[in-house]
């Protein structure tokens, strides 16, 4: 039961546009992120990093660096006691293996940790690093997941053939007889290319051994403060209470700060074996090639269709190449697992088997990215429908109008076990195709100059979020993440502190949670204030990723203010000697209905705590509450058109104009919402045509600056257009769903659809990314079907 | 490594006198010599631009500057902006457009656009965004970066002395 203030007069301000309060400090400069906190006595950390990709490690010397003045200490492995970090899923399908937080006898991909340097200046311990000589004795390293069926030599020994999680979670014994009598089977293999998240603020950390609390103090850029607690305690022998985690501002995460790195482990280590504070703070090239990487994945599928177009059934061979650790604390099992359970989409599919694989290579290990697999798999099912709506000969939006789940469907239970509460699928198709035509987009793309060919693209999907205990818990992670817990206090002047697990990485928490916060206690939204971040003033929580802040970090803040709620108007009710169900909170007042009395809020708290001899019937002191919050989860939906541009000189592609149409339940800020959308399919569209985190064959990164890893410039943006559809849901008290993840979901597959549709005069498909300008040309080049004919 | 120098900088209207190695870049004397870390660091290899501040009104990226080369100089950084306290209109544009999120590239990009338009009073939106694409912003997609400046530029042009 949500409370509401009911009269007219009172403010909404979920829903409201409104301007965010964390902008004014970053605007200033005067932002806090872990590299800028102030610490006079810090030394400073640097890595000295493999050169090979696979290889024994013969020896390590450390003196040379211990002569150069202000070389404090170089640490390596046995100095680490051996430390490791352990992600792991607790199933038969998965092979265990450590990920040294220095690296141990091996060496796994170019740019792992062999030692760290403690130095006075970064300067200092850079010109250590060159000074630390070792021998590596190489082998074959394994690049593409097919090496590893031809290399002796495997990554882990635990796992000879290179396979860490093999899952076949969705078995259907009919499948086979359903696909050999369907009218037609598309059997394509789609694959998408290694990417890095490219956050502005690499990752970093700085941490300080405290005696006076008997704690290890580490200040750390990630979105994830608790569990990166519970890492650092585990490899170091610590107890969860001797360490604590303070997250200052996070210059951006997407999934790339849900992890616990083994740089900040070293870090934490070193900090507390020197009884110093050292600090680190991630160079580019560190970034993109020595720390988490993700999304490089192989989908050889079969999709059965009627002669109508109603898909009849699906088998998926997924292959994700996980790199050479499984990080933690969401292991290697996280791509495959949400490609595999996740596959189907928007769409009805009556027969589904499935088998996932993470194989293991000499790279980085992968980590969540932004959608995870979920753009692939987005890209692979709009792919099939684009192929047989061409095999058919059928529309390509009408072809997806017969798959989609409709209304009446829900709530609808699919071949992956999972039930879907309503959603707007079907509207959302409708609307964007309606939209494309309004836009007058087939004109435009008749319009092309000579030279230039355009295409237009569309994609329907979902993105699934906010996934509670219940749902992770059939991971089988030895923690299950999920739950929230909020505090909230008012103090003495009326204002409201809310503590959150939840941990925001730029994506305006402290606006939105007070939205939340401030309709349930008739306040303004600039009198509460967030705090987050700080694992000794939160409580435990799960932080921030899969879309699921908002949802259950604000699930439970508007639990608490409800509770919060009921205390304000109770207290009130003593003061105004009426019945607290008389009582409404409206406009920083307590307002008796219909007879005008009224004390303000602000009064209120003042009373509770400097003259609290006047309320005798209350059982509690003070203003505080805690509330809490544990959805299943919960599926956001949405439907992308793109219209793109081919130049036939140049190859060069370029998206001219990108609608969007997002529901992701009741918007709290729609300026929110909308910014999450935009930068989403910002990066979404460097997957599609400009990014990829390349190796050599011999396993070197070739992606090592932003010269060469292309994140998209303003200029390589289009116009968007964004409409929504609000289809709330009510796991939580707000009827919020997680929307963090759409654009980068949605754009691969729209813009994949946009250049096949422009290309369709050749009997050519793309069905990977990133599309290069040489894969354009490659199919330019191939005969048109008029001239094959 | 060779000796130490002495260089003087103006910073914010600030005169220093600070001593360098000549391998220290200018974004590490503003952010760690004199405390300004609104100056971000965001790749060290002049290509996001994080680092941009303005050197005699020029922008610049930071991090490609040694301190010895900024010698004499007089350098603008984010923090000197909102002098008075209260946000300048790019300041407030940005807001209003949603132009940042996580807030990291933002003085970045407030500086190279003060240097833009201090020279270009009245660009189009078209040339705004190809000003704008000489920074990176992994956040906001940029549209709310390009609609401030746009509107900023537009409101001084309408508002200058004639």
């Amino acid at each position: 039961m949500v409370t509401l203030p009911t009269s007219g007069e009172s403010q909404q301000w979920v829903g409201q546009p409104l301007q965010r309060r964390e902008d004014a400090r970053f605007l200033r400069g005067t932002g806090r992120y872990t590299d800028d906190v102030p610490h006079a006595f810090a030394l400073h950390a640097a890595f000295v990093r493999s050169p090979i990709a696979f290889g024994v490690i013969r020896s390590i010397d450390v003196r040379p660096a211990l002569e150069i003045p202000g070389v404090i200490a170089v640490l390596t492995s046995a100095d680490l006691g051996h430390a490791t970090l352990t992600g792991f899923l607790d199933r038969d399908e998965f092979i265990k293996t450590a990920m040294p937080i220095l690296a141990n006898e091996r060496v796994r991909f170019v740019g792992e940790p062999l030692a760290i340097v403690i130095a006075t200046s970064r300067y200092i311990a850079e010109d250590a690093i060159e000074a630390v000589s070792y021998e590596i004795d190489e082998f074959d390293p394994i690049v593409a997941m097919d090496d590893a069926q031809r290399t002796p030599q495997p990554i882990h020994d635990e796992a000879p053939d290179g396979v860490l999680v093999d899952l076949r979670m969705f078995n259907d014994d009919e499948l086979e007889e359903v696909l050999a009598t369907s009218h037609v089977v598309v059997d394509e293999t789609f694959r998408s290319g290694r990417l890095q998240a490219a956050p502005m603020e690499g990752r970093g950390c700085l941490a300080e051994w405290i005696d006076r609390d008997d704690q290890l103090v580490v200040t750390v850029s990630t979105q994830l403060p608790h569990q990166v607690r519970t890492g650092i305690a585990q490899a170091l022998g610590l107890a969860e209470r001797q360490v604590r985690v303070i997250v200052p501002d996070v210059g951006g995460g997407f999934g790339f700060k849900a992890v616990l790195g083994r740089e900040e482990v070293a870090v934490a280590a070193a900090a507390r074996i020197l009884r110093r504070p050292v600090r680190w703070a991630e160079d580019r090239l560190e970034s993109l090639t020595a720390s988490f990487q993700g999304r490089e994945q192989e989908y050889t599928v079969r999709a059965g269709f009627t002669e109508d177009g109603v898909l009849t059934g699906l088998a998926a061979d997924i292959r994700c190449n996980i790199g050479a650790y499984s990080a933690f604390p969401f292991t290697c099992g996280l791509e495959p697992i949400m490609a595999a359970t996740e596959f189907l989409g928007v769409y009805k599919v009556p027969r589904y088997a499935s088998r996932s694989r993470g194989i293991a290579s000499n790279k980085p290990p992968s980590n969540a990215y932004r959608g995870v697999s979920r753009p692939q798999i987005v890209m692979v099912m709009e792919g099939l429908m684009d192929r047989a709506a061409d095999r058919l000969g059928i529309d390509r939006v009408e072809i997806r109008r017969r798959n989609t789940i409709r209304a009446e469907d829900f709530p609808y239970s699919g071949p992956n076990g999972i039930t879907y509460e309503p959603g707007s699928y079907l509207e959302a198709l409708e609307l964007c195709a309606a939209q494309v035509e309004a836009a007058g987009w087939r004109q435009r793309c008749e319009e092309a100059a000579p030279g230039f060919i355009r295409g237009i693209g569309i994609a329907n999907f979902s993105e699934r979020n906010a996934y509670g205990t219940a749902t992770m818990g059939l991971r089988r992670m030895p923690m299950t993440p999920g739950f929230e817990v909020a505090h909230l206090a008012m103090d003495a002047s009326g204002d409201v502190t809310l503590t959150s697990g939840t941990c925001s990485a730029g994506q305006g928490h402290e606006t939105t949670f007070a939205q939340i916060v401030a309709d349930r206690l008739g306040i303004a939204p600039d009198r509460i204030q967030l705090r987050q971040g700080d694992t000794d003033l939160t409580s435990f929580g799960w932080g921030t990723f899969a879309g699921r802040s908002l949802v259950i970090g604000g699930g439970a803040a508007a639990v608490a203010a409800r509770r919060l709620a009921v205390q304000l108007r109770e207290v009130a009710a003593q003061l105004l000697s009426v019945d607290a169900d008389d009582v409404e909170l409206v406009n920083g007042h307590a307002r008796v209905r219909g007879t005008g009395a009224s004390i303000s809020i602000d009064e209120i708290a003042k009373t509770v705590h400097f003259r609290s001899h006047l309320l005798t019937d209350r059982e509690e002191y003070l203003l505080e509450s805690h509330g809490s919050a544990d959805p299943s989860g919960m599926f956001s939906n949405g439907c992308h058109a793109a219209l793109v541009e081919i130049d036939a000189g140049t190859c060069a592609v370029q998206v001219l104009d990108y609608l969007v149409v997002e529901d992701c339940g009741v918007i709290v800020n729609p300026l929110v919402v909308d910014g999450q959308v935009r930068g989403g399919i910002a990066q979404g569209i460097g997957a599609t045509l400009y990014e990829e985190a390349s190796y050599s064959p011999d396993g070197q990164p070739l992606a090592g600056s932003f010269m060469s890893y292309l994140v998209p410039t303003a200029a390589e943006m289009p116009p968007i257009s964004i409409h929504h559809l609000e289809t709330p849901c009510y796991q939580t008290e707000t009827g919020v769903k997680g929307m963090g993840e759409a654009g980068t979901i949605g754009a691969p597959a729209v813009i994949l659809s946009a250049l096949n549709d422009a290309l369709r005069s050749r009997d050519a498909w793309l069905e990977h990314v990133p599309v290069t300008p040489a894969d354009i040309q490659r199919l330019l080049a191939l005969p048109t079907k008029m001239e094959s004919s | 490594m060779s000796e130490s120098r002495e260089i003087t900088l103006t910073v914010n209207g600030e005169r220093h006198l600070i001593v360098v190695e000549p391998r220290r870049t200018l974004a590490d004397v503003l952010r760690i010599d004199l405390g300004l870390t609104g100056t971000h660091v965001g790749c060290e290899h002049g290509i996001c631009g994080a680092c941009t501040v303005l050197m005699d009104d020029e922008p610049v990226r930071a991090c490609l500057i040694f301190g010895v080369q900024a010698d004499g100089s007089s350098v603008r950084t984010v923090e000197g902006l909102a002098v008075k306290g209260e946000l300048t209109d790019l300041q407030q544009a940005f807001s209003r457009h949603h132009a940042l999120q996580c807030g990291f590239c933002t003085p970045g990009f407030l500086m190279l656009a003060e240097g833009y338009l201090a020279t270009t009073p009245a660009p189009d939106p078209v040339a705004v965004r190809e000003m704008a694409s000489a920074n990176l912003c992994r956040c906001t997609g940029y549209q709310g970066i390009v609609d401030a400046i746009v509107e900023v530029a537009e409101h001084r042009f309408r508002q200058r002395p004639i």
